[in-house]
């Protein structure tokens, strides 16, 4: 006998359907497959009308992140072996509206990238010409930053984020390691722009340091380490701002 | 589906990957009164350049020049790269690259603070700039990011693209699906960059990401304009069985190598050269070897499989990439992705034990034709990236070369693209509106609202891409081929009966996947078609029964043009400046 197993899936169509529901399917139990190869399945094999996103199944587009049994995954890097034989349960993760089925809206999140400006900011004449070649960055300049880069967007953080789960107003893990990543590149000079943002109150004070969001991460970005380097380096301003007169800047 | 809207722009750019976002960038800044949509199936950091690994080569260091990167490529196309493309391509290269390095990316440098480069196959010299083996994700977040400062530039995420719009001989803007709404619109645009990727997805084991379906090949092919070069499809030497998941280049740049079940590094006897130890300070020795381009190295997998010299496993036979000799510390700095990728996907730690590894269908030479412009032959249509056909790759493209492509022909198409919306105002917009109601009734009653259908589109998929393996992959032949046209044209008739359960509007993905099979159906047949009448082998395409290469006859590019029935092919002369075409040698 074929060995199987049971997915519990999330559904909803908000155009057909008042309420969300859960539908179960049965699997083939293949020891090398991950959750996305069974919802893929179900799609080709089952049931066609199941929508959810997903494209690069090798861990680095960040499309195919659900709840399986309540936590943040990566759906292509989670492995039905690490369930087997028990049924696993799937939903679109939490702390975003549902599109539909296992499909979240992520307008939120894509407001506030564009917000802490993840680009590097140069001051006005200090930009290098083409012609002039790279900036020079050591590697260990490349390392303050690199870890921060790491990240997909694949909003587990948000997903696994305590203080956004009640208050969205909050940047978020991801938007505030991205940030970071700008704020440390040796190439950057617009930290003073993006502390607006991520020091006003709906920034980094909010953060209860929980640091879930590292937990769930699969790139090990560790956005918890990122957003209290960024409580410091904010109180540092706050305290150059009142205690030095001329706010600590060089003139 | 309800009224639908009509948006005006400037220029639309349709796809999202690196091709599109710097084609995007280059319009912002060339002309900030223009507006740009930017059209995109998924949001742009899902868009496949995320996947690539190894790196972008471009000219920078003193022991190199534009001359060897011109020779290296022309040779890697088996001479059926147009010259005049590639030297422009090797020439803008360095400042592309280096205006990435300015918006941010994270290169890998050299103690000195220096961009650093590594060797790549078929290149005679290091020039391959690279983000560990994480180079596509970096250049895609990089110029995504960097896009988002540009306040002209309007992002349509998760908007599928369906038709390119022409009126008076012009195109002037494309229909999409809004996916959250299900809705068709029109977004009307003086010019139109298409900028989608690759197909990769009509066969059945690639390292193609899911939404790699060809949609804007054969947006701009049902517009009359002809896909180039079809049948040169790549066989990347290294992806995990099973999966397809690539394991880089780079890995062999680095210093990896290919074994066979006897442990026995089988290139040496298919003219690649020969192999030096590990241990000798001058392996990996380039152009050689392992180092050799991708198309060779296929093929002599498929020797080796010949002579029973391969292992056997689930997913059939393979060979191993052995990089123990490398170590733990330079897999982790050079190379992490391929740790995590192996140890994930494939069970093992390559610190301690060789991969597994088997061809995969990893990249299109072919596409539409465009000029060295990235101009389409229908006015105000324009492509970039691996969707077009420029062409610099030829017969076989050289790692490293796609991701300076996006850039150097996504920035000059974007300019092109500009200049022309600028001398071409005017749009025809009832006439467009009209076109749209159109778009919208078709796909309603061909999915939306249609009944009684039986074909499910997973099984129609799953044909297509079996046939496409069996009769157009790495070996293929007048029967092989003949017998997948005459499937494909079966395929085709049977698509008319698919069965679409799924009638809500909101995100409806049998909705997408009916339509990516619809496009690649058309993909299949120009790839199909266009491999059974070039009767020569030719870099990536090899003719059992025509095993030799014939410049007199095929020094051509191939041109494939819709009809009704199966695509008329065509062709026109490659174009040689300062490289005639000689020999293909590697390792000697």
């Amino acid at each position: 006998m074929e060995k199987t197993m049971k997915l519990e899936i999330f559904r909803y169509r908000p155009d057909q359907e008042d309420q969300p529901r859960f539908q179960t399917y049965e699997v083939p139990f293949r020891e090398d497959w991950v959750v996305l190869d069974a919802i893929n399945y179900i799609k080709d094999e089952i049931d066609g009308t199941l929508s959810y996103r997903w494209s690069c199944r090798m861990g680095v587009c960040g499309s195919c992140g659900m709840m399986v049994n309540g936590i943040p995954k990566l759906t292509c890097a989670t492995f039905l072996k690490d369930y087997y034989p028990d049924k696993i349960r799937v939903e679109p993760l939490t702390g975003f509206p549902v599109q539909r089925d296992l499909v979240i809206v992520m307008d939120d999140f894509i407001h506030k990238l564009r917000e802490i400006k993840p680009w590097i900011i140069r001051r006005e004449g200090e930009e290098k010409p083409i012609e002039g070649g790279e900036y020079l960055q050591t590697p260990a300049e490349l390392e303050q930053y690199k870890q921060y880069s790491m990240c997909i967007n694949c909003m587990l953080c948000y997903a696994a984020c305590p203080v956004y789960a009640l208050d969205n107003t909050f940047v978020g893990p991801a938007a505030i390691a991205l940030a970071q990543r700008y704020n440390m590149d040796s190439r950057d000079q617009g930290r003073d722009q993006r502390q607006e943002i991520i020091a006003s109150h709906e920034g980094i004070w909010e953060c209860t340091f929980v640091g879930e969001c590292s937990v769930v991460c699969p790139k090990a970005v560790d956005p918890a380490g990122a957003i209290q380097r960024s409580k410091v380096s904010s109180t540092i301003d706050w305290y150059k701002e009142v205690l030095i007169p001329w706010g600590g800047k060089k003139r | 589906m309800g009224n639908y809207e009509t948006y005006k722009y400037d220029v639309v750019v349709v796809g999202g990957g690196g091709a599109g976002l710097r084609a995007a960038i280059a319009i912002a800044e060339t002309n900030p009164a223009l507006k740009v949509a930017l059209v995109s199936k998924v949001y742009p950091m899902r868009s496949h350049t995320v996947s690539a690994e190894g790196g972008a080569a471009a000219v920078i260091k003193e022991n190199d020049s534009f001359d060897e990167h011109c020779s290296d490529t022309i040779l890697g196309s088996d001479w059926l790269a147009d010259q005049d493309a590639v030297e422009l391509f090797v020439k803008e290269a360095p400042s592309e690259m280096i205006q990435l390095e300015h918006w941010g990316c994270p290169w890998s440098r050299e103690p000195n603070g220096k961009v650093a480069v590594r060797p790549f196959g078929g290149m005679k010299i290091e020039r391959t700039w690279f983000a560990a083996d994480k180079t596509g994700f970096h250049m895609l977040h990089t110029l995504y990011q960097t896009s988002l400062k540009y306040d002209n530039v309007t992002h349509f995420d998760e908007w599928f693209a369906t038709k390119v719009l022409v009126e008076n001989g012009r195109c002037q803007g494309i229909t999409a699906l809004e996916l959250r709404s299900g809705q068709i619109r029109v977004i009307a645009g003086k010019a139109v960059i298409i900028c989608t990727g690759g197909a990769g997805r009509v066969f059945p084991f690639t390292t193609n990401g899911a939404i790699k379906t060809g949609d804007g090949m054969v947006m701009a092919y049902r517009a009359g304009v002809a896909l180039k070069d079809m049948e040169f499809v790549q066989y990347h030497p290294t992806g995990l069985p099973g999966t397809g998941i690539l394991i880089t280049e780079a890995a062999r740049g680095e210093g990896g190598i290919l074994v066979n079940k006897d442990g026995y590094r089988y290139l040496q006897d298919y003219d690649l050269g020969k192999p030096l130890e590990v241990t000798d300070s001058r392996h990996p020795v380039k152009k050689t070897m392992e180092l050799g381009p991708r198309d060779r190295l296929s093929l002599a997998f498929m020797k080796e499989v010949e002579k029973g010299r391969t292992l056997s496993g689930a997913y059939g036979e393979y060979v191993h990439l052995d990089l123990r000799h490398l170590g733990e510390k330079k897999v982790d700095k050079k190379i992490p992705f391929v740790r995590e990728l192996s140890t994930k996907y494939a069970g093992i730690d390559p610190v301690y034990e060789p991969i597994p590894v088997r061809p995969v269908v990893h990249y299109m030479m072919g596409g539409v034709d465009t000029d060295i412009d990235g101009a389409a032959s229908m006015p105000g249509l324009f492509a970039a990236g691996e969707a077009a056909c420029v062409s610099i790759n030829g017969a076989n493209r050289l790692g490293s070369n796609s991701l300076t492509e996006l850039l150097v022909f996504g920035a000059i198409a974007g300019r092109a693209a500009a200049r022309f919306a600028t001398e071409h105002p005017e749009l025809d917009l009832t006439a467009l509106q009209k076109q749209g109601a159109d778009e919208q009734e078709r796909i309603a009653k061909n999915f939306i609202r249609k009944d009684g259908g039986y074909e499910r589109v997973a099984t129609l998929r799953q044909e297509m891409t079996r046939t496409m393996e069996s009769g157009a992959g790495i070996y293929r032949s007048e029967t092989s081929l003949k017998e997948t046209c005459n499937k494909l044209a079966e395929l085709r008739g049977r698509f008319s009966n698919i069965l679409i359960e799924d009638r809500s509007l909101s995100f409806n993905t049998e909705l997408t996947s009916a339509l990516e099979l619809d496009l690649m159906l058309d993909v299949a047949q120009a790839i199909a078609h266009s491999a059974l009448a070039r009767t020569e082998s030719r870099g990536s395409h090899q003719r059992t029964d025509y095993p030799d290469r014939n410049d007199e006859k095929f020094l051509k590019h191939s041109l494939a043009f819709r009809t009704d029935g199966a695509p008329r092919i065509e062709y026109k002369d490659v174009i040689i400046t300062r490289w005639p075409p000689a020999e293909r040698v590697y390792g000697r």
